[in-house]
């Protein structure tokens, strides 16, 4: 913008500043002069009855123009992003508490369930964030490290889950025997889906992967015979404690360890199965960036012709962190199989891998923390407004764009050297590619 | 010096639709030498590169590429990664193509890609740690530090390649490129933007690595100066076909180089059209 150059103090436009406000008034009008202005009411004769809000309407084109003033005034004063108007002291004990945050977080994340011992809904809710997170994890090695954008990560998630429903129930295996053949099996599908379609780039690979996603879940929803179709699969055998269920039988876990018997146990143990999935998936994460693989995928990311110049084969590379990801949504999967006990293609849908997506670019491309924190505060943020569910999609879409303005490269988007010769550092985000911005051909 | 043929160009010819953009090329690169290609705008010689190092496939012609040991490769039926991988054809790019946003170190290290592959038990081993890995990790950073000092860009090994000036940027995709041990290194233009100071250190530096690491080099190059100065061989390509080849001296006094460059008085175009025609 041209007033970045200017000194900071300086007159107030208010001409300028009124005509945006004015111009932001005029385009809320148009968007609520159907959607609030006009209502229809079934009539006494059920008919529809036409009635009119312009009070409302006026209402919210009025605090529109207000906030738009507001906004437009203080712009012109800070004449700079929010994120130059954080004083530097907080930056630099945000930089200097940021090391800590990681451990503190993991932390907090092992003691929940003796904190929330009792409370069920907060045990429930921390298994869900854990299952996104761990989902986030996942995904970020296919988007956040080799920049291959994938809209259709829920068939992964749907492959693990329909895998474990299937084996368990067919042949009667044990919750760790399933749990890695779903991961494997969801892998196997990255790589038979990875072939052809790896070749594409950006908005192509983006699509294929989005109509595949909607194949699983066709194909899931029509294969009556084998996955019951819209009926889902139900009765999917729980998880044991080292083959001790988790009931009040005499060799149930609790029997068995002497305690009186409750069903949190078995809410805990789930707990921590999904929290140690989401480490593993982490730590690999984590060990896999310094390696070949994880340096060749990034450099991937950042220029495909270049590591071709560079004798690395673009096609194997792809298909590894694609399969890695479906790996990892595949267990995923299993683990939300064996939570449920009933799995149906709703489970599946467009909006699962919506969500990971948004979880992942939310939490910064490439960042575990970012993800993690995403996770809790986008679902955790889901539940807290479910008794005002009808203004939830609002919050959440306001909550999107206020990060694409403000933190386009998502809440943690420095990243860090996979190797160092000498001092600690870390890139800032300007200059790293991501999957939105494509590989300049 | 040695005079053992490297690459072997023979009757390329590169056709793009309509465009016959290189037409029935042939020239050989020498062992140890630096063979230059050069001509105007639009003559072919990033095509010819394209060729070379697998990016297109000629569609008409065979290029053979002989290492030392007598392994021998027909470079149109490489893909490009085997190209680089195994005939060890290293190139760089008009447009410097770095990986930005990754640190010096982790380009240099992007380059031993499928050396260091290897030494993790193809990630395997790596994953759980690995003595061997770690030791081919180590050794493979101190080759990185080794071509950085070359450059002099040690100090800012941790630092993200998009942030270094344009001439450092030049320079680390060079022994990028030298990483990934070449026998034959192509340069695509190498000089671009540098200032003079810059492109005289970028001479004495192809030299030196031309003569320490016993590679062939063959460049692309707009810069006469640099040219005539660096070149053991220079081949002139103009509309994709060969017009020139021969010493930096010979090249220089060549009627038909001369015309290409500068053009010729109106009276002289019909018997240079005839004899470049022939």
């Amino acid at each position: 913008m041209a007033r970045e150059g200017k000194p900071i103090a300086r007159r107030i436009d208010l001409i300028a500043a009124l005509k945006e406000a004015a111009l932001a008034a005029l385009v809320a009008f148009g968007l609520f002069v159907l959607l609030i202005g006009f209502r229809t009411d079934p009539g006494p004769t059920g008919a529809l009855v036409l009635s009119t809000r312009f009070g409302a309407l006026a209402a919210i084109v009025a605090a529109v123009f207000l906030l738009a003033l507001l906004r437009a005034l203080v712009w012109q004063q800070a004449a700079a992003p929010i994120e130059r108007m954080v004083p530097a002291s907080l930056k630099a004990a945000l930089s200097r508490a940021a090391p800590y945050a990681t451990a503190a977080f993991v932390g907090f994340a092992l003691i929940v369930p003796i904190i929330f011992y009792d409370n069920r809904y907060l045990l429930d809710l921390g298994i869900v964030i854990a299952t996104y997170a761990m989902l986030g994890f996942g995904l970020n090695i296919v988007v956040g490290l080799a920049g291959l954008l994938n809209l259709g990560y829920a068939a992964f998630y749907a492959i693990g889950a329909y895998s474990y429903a299937l084996i368990a129930l067919t042949f009667g295996l044990s919750f760790w025997i399933c749990l890695p053949l779903g991961g494997v099996l969801a892998a196997l599908t990255g790589i038979i889906l990875g072939f052809p379609v790896l070749r594409l780039r950006g908005d192509y690979l983006a699509i294929v992967t989005l109509g595949f996603g909607e194949i699983i879940r066709l194909i899931l929803l029509n294969w009556q015979t084998l996955t019951g179709g819209p009926n889902g699969i139900s009765g999917i055998p729980r998880p044991s404690f080292f083959g001790l269920p988790f009931n009040s039988a005499d060799n149930g876990f609790a029997a068995t360890f002497g305690l009186p018997y409750s069903p949190t146990h078995r809410v805990v143990f789930l707990y921590y199965v999904i929290l140690a999935l989401a480490l593993i998936t982490v730590w690999v994460t984590l060990r896999l960036r310094r390696l070949p693989i994880g340096r060749a995928w990034e450099a991937l990311r950042e220029d495909e012709i270049a590591c071709r110049a560079l004798g690395i084969n673009t096609t194997m590379t792809k298909l590894t962190a694609f399969a890695i990801g479906a790996m990892f949504g595949g267990f995923a999967g299993a683990f939300f199989a064996t939570r449920q006990g009933f799995i149906s293609p709703e489970s599946f849908t467009f909006g699962e891998s919506a969500l990971v997506l948004a979880i992942v670019v939310l939490g910064g491309m490439g960042s575990q923390l970012g993800v993690a924190v995403a996770a809790a505060v986008m679902l955790g943020g889901f539940e807290f407004f479910r008794e005002f569910e009808q203004y939830r999609m609002l919050v959440f879409g306001a909550a999107m764009v206020a990060i694409v303005i403000y933190r386009p490269r998502g809440l943690v988007a420095t990243r860090k050297p996979s190797v160092l010769l000498r001092a600690r550092k870390i890139v800032p985000a300007a200059i790293v590619q991501d999957a939105r911005s494509g590989s300049p051909a | 010096m040695s005079a053992d043929i490297v690459l072997t160009v023979e009757h390329v010819a590169m056709r793009f639709g309509g465009l016959l953009a290189v037409n029935d090329l042939s020239f050989v690169a020498r062992e140890r030498e630096i063979t230059a290609l050069i001509g105007p705008n639009g003559a072919g010689k990033t095509t010819v590169f394209n060729c070379i190092t697998g990016f297109y496939k000629p569609t008409v012609g065979r290029l053979q590429l002989v290492h030392r040991g007598g392994a021998s490769f027909l470079l149109e039926r490489l893909p490009e990664f085997r190209i680089a991988r195994e005939a060890r054809v290293a190139r760089t790019f008009q447009n410097v193509r770095l990986f930005a946003g990754m640190t010096l170190l982790e380009n240099l290290l992007v380059a031993q890609h499928n050396a260091l592959m290897v030494a993790s038990g193809f990630t395997v081993l790596g994953l759980f740690g690995s003595r061997a890995y770690d030791r081919a990790e180590a050794a493979a950073i101190d080759k990185a530090r080794y071509w950085l000092d070359r450059v002099g860009l040690a100090e800012r090994a941790d630092d993200p390649a998009g942030a270094l000036p344009y001439g450092a940027q030049r320079r680390l995709e060079i022994v990028r490129a030298m990483c990934t041990d070449p026998v034959l290194l192509c340069l695509d233009e190498p000089a671009a933007g540098l200032n003079n100071r810059e492109s005289a250190e970028l001479n004495a530096f192809l030299h030196a690595i031309r003569d320490e690491h016993a590679i062939s080099i063959l460049l692309i190059e707009h810069d006469m100066g640099v040219v005539m100065e660096i070149s053991d061989h220079i081949v002139v390509l103009d509309y994709g076909e060969k017009i020139a080849d021969g010493a930096p001296q010979q090249v220089r006094n060549d009627a038909k180089v001369i015309a290409a460059y500068l053009g010729v008085a109106d009276e002289e175009v019909e018997s240079v059209e005839a004899e470049v025609a022939r």
